[in-house]
């Protein structure tokens, strides 16, 4: 039977990680779907998942009243879509939709987290990769605070 | 006697180039809320210049302030500008209506290699108000499209309001001979577009970097952080080139007013190699 674990193999996130990692990853893996509009998840539900985008896009969103909902960032192929399943208390802080047709790999969070506990070799890879997205997103998000594009005499 | 000549020379030359000529307003575009276009008739046809160059505009009574040209420069009986509305002239100059006359200095400063970059892949980096600077050299090489690699445009702005040309980038992008993206800072839910920093695209771009120049435009925080988003890639900075601006005033680097360390923005610059500026890039004190 084919699996993802070819297609898990070459993505940046996963490329480079311990083939027995690889094959542990790929036993938490799901070939996903999601229609152009449709909600992947919603702030404040069980973070149960992340997912690998192979082919789309999804925007992140807050809703705040009074203004409806924000987008606060929009992710495309091979970007990593989550990291709320990482850290207690393991609930979606914003809502993911897919602006267009976006397909995916699901990989189980709650699998995943048991996985890393009973092998902490595969837990600390994992960690640094997800640092490594966390830091450039919290780069973007600090450049856009500076808000450059103001007219106050910048470009 | 030498000496005297030089010097008449010299004033001569400062003389032509400090007075402003004569350019009727022929159109008037409102781009965005605080942004517009002037589309400028030369007294006589033939006015040359070089993508990246700048003018110096005159709003008689209200001041002067230096502005890229912006339009194709194949065409040279129409001189075309976009103008961010932020000071005094600015603000003024945007209430202009066709007829009206502006006066024109230039054009100004250091251009982009365009010229030398044939056979390389093209990444076009704007930020905001930055894109305009780099529109002529866009025309210029789309008019000569086969000449070039790939050819990308990145843009990055506030919001979608905030979005300059938008009906031309619709076509750039309709082509099937260049990539163009475009993101803002941030959007309403019905926003299908990108969102998220304009260096989150250069990840996300075609392009073989030991191949590629690099042509970046916008606020200096932005050109650092996308000229080391283009290095992770892989360009060299010997390939990467960036538009200075600073306080422009005289336009031929005799005031000083746009000297920064050695060199004077408006004359060495405002197009340079990032190797020849990096050092003054990363300087506090200028």
């Amino acid at each position: 039977m084919e699996t993802l674990e070819p297609l898990l193999s070459e993505h940046p996130f996963i490329k480079g990680l311990d083939p027995k990692h690889i094959q542990l990853i790929t036993g938490c893996a799901s070939n996903v779907r999601f229609d152009a509009g449709q909600i992947i998840f919603r702030e404040g539900e069980e973070a149960d998942q992340f997912y690998v985008i192979r082919q789309g896009k999804v925007a992140l969103q807050i809703y705040t009243p009074g203004r409806g909902s924000i987008i606060i960032d929009t992710l495309t192929d091979g970007d990593i879509l989550g990291w709320s399943w990482l850290i207690p208390p393991y609930l979606w802080r914003f809502d993911a939709v897919a602006t267009e047709l976006t397909r995916a790999i699901a990989l189980d969070g709650k699998c995943l987290r048991n996985k890393c506990e009973a092998d902490h070799d595969l837990g600390f890879e994992l960690l640094k990769r997800f640092a490594s997205i966390v830091d450039s997103r919290l780069e973007s998000t600090r450049i856009r605070l500076l808000d450059m594009y103001d007219s106050n005499g910048n470009k | 006697m030498i000496a005297t000549e030089i010097n008449k020379n010299l004033e001569n030359k400062i003389a032509v180039e400090m007075i402003p000529e004569f350019f009727r307003i022929l159109h008037v575009q409102r781009d965005t809320q605080d942004t517009f276009t002037l589309e400028l008739e030369p007294p006589k046809s033939g006015f040359t210049f070089a993508p990246g160059q700048f003018n110096m505009l005159y709003h008689f009574g209200v001041g002067e302030v230096p502005i890229s040209i912006c339009g194709d420069p194949a065409i040279n009986d129409k001189l075309t500008h976009t103008i961010r509305a932020v000071g005094t002239v600015t603000k003024s100059m945007q209430k202009m209506k066709k007829g009206e006359v502006l006066g024109v200095r230039g054009p100004f400063g250091s251009h982009w290699p365009v010229e030398e970059l044939v056979g390389n892949d093209i990444v076009i980096v704007a930020g905001g108000i930055g894109l305009p600077p780099l529109r002529s050299s866009i025309y210029y090489i789309l008019a000569s499209r086969e000449k070039y690699g790939k050819v990308v445009l990145l843009y990055g702005t506030r919001t979608p309001n905030d979005i300059l040309y938008r009906k031309e980038l619709e076509q750039w992008r309709a082509r099937f001979d260049m990539e163009v993206h475009v993101t803002v800072d941030r959007a309403a839910a019905d926003w299908k577009g990108n969102v998220g920093v304009v260096t989150t695209l250069i990840q996300r771009s075609h392009f073989d970097p030991f191949n590629t120049v690099a042509m970046i435009v916008g606020p200096e925080i932005m050109m650092r952080f996308t000229i080391q988003e283009l290095q992770k890639r892989g360009v060299v900075p010997e390939n990467i080139f960036i538009s200075m601006e600073r306080n422009m005033k005289c336009g031929i680097g005799f005031c000083g007013h746009c000297q920064c360390g050695s060199t004077f923005i408006c004359k060495d610059g405002p197009v340079y190699p990032f190797k020849a500026i990096k050092d003054i890039l990363v300087k506090r004190e200028i």
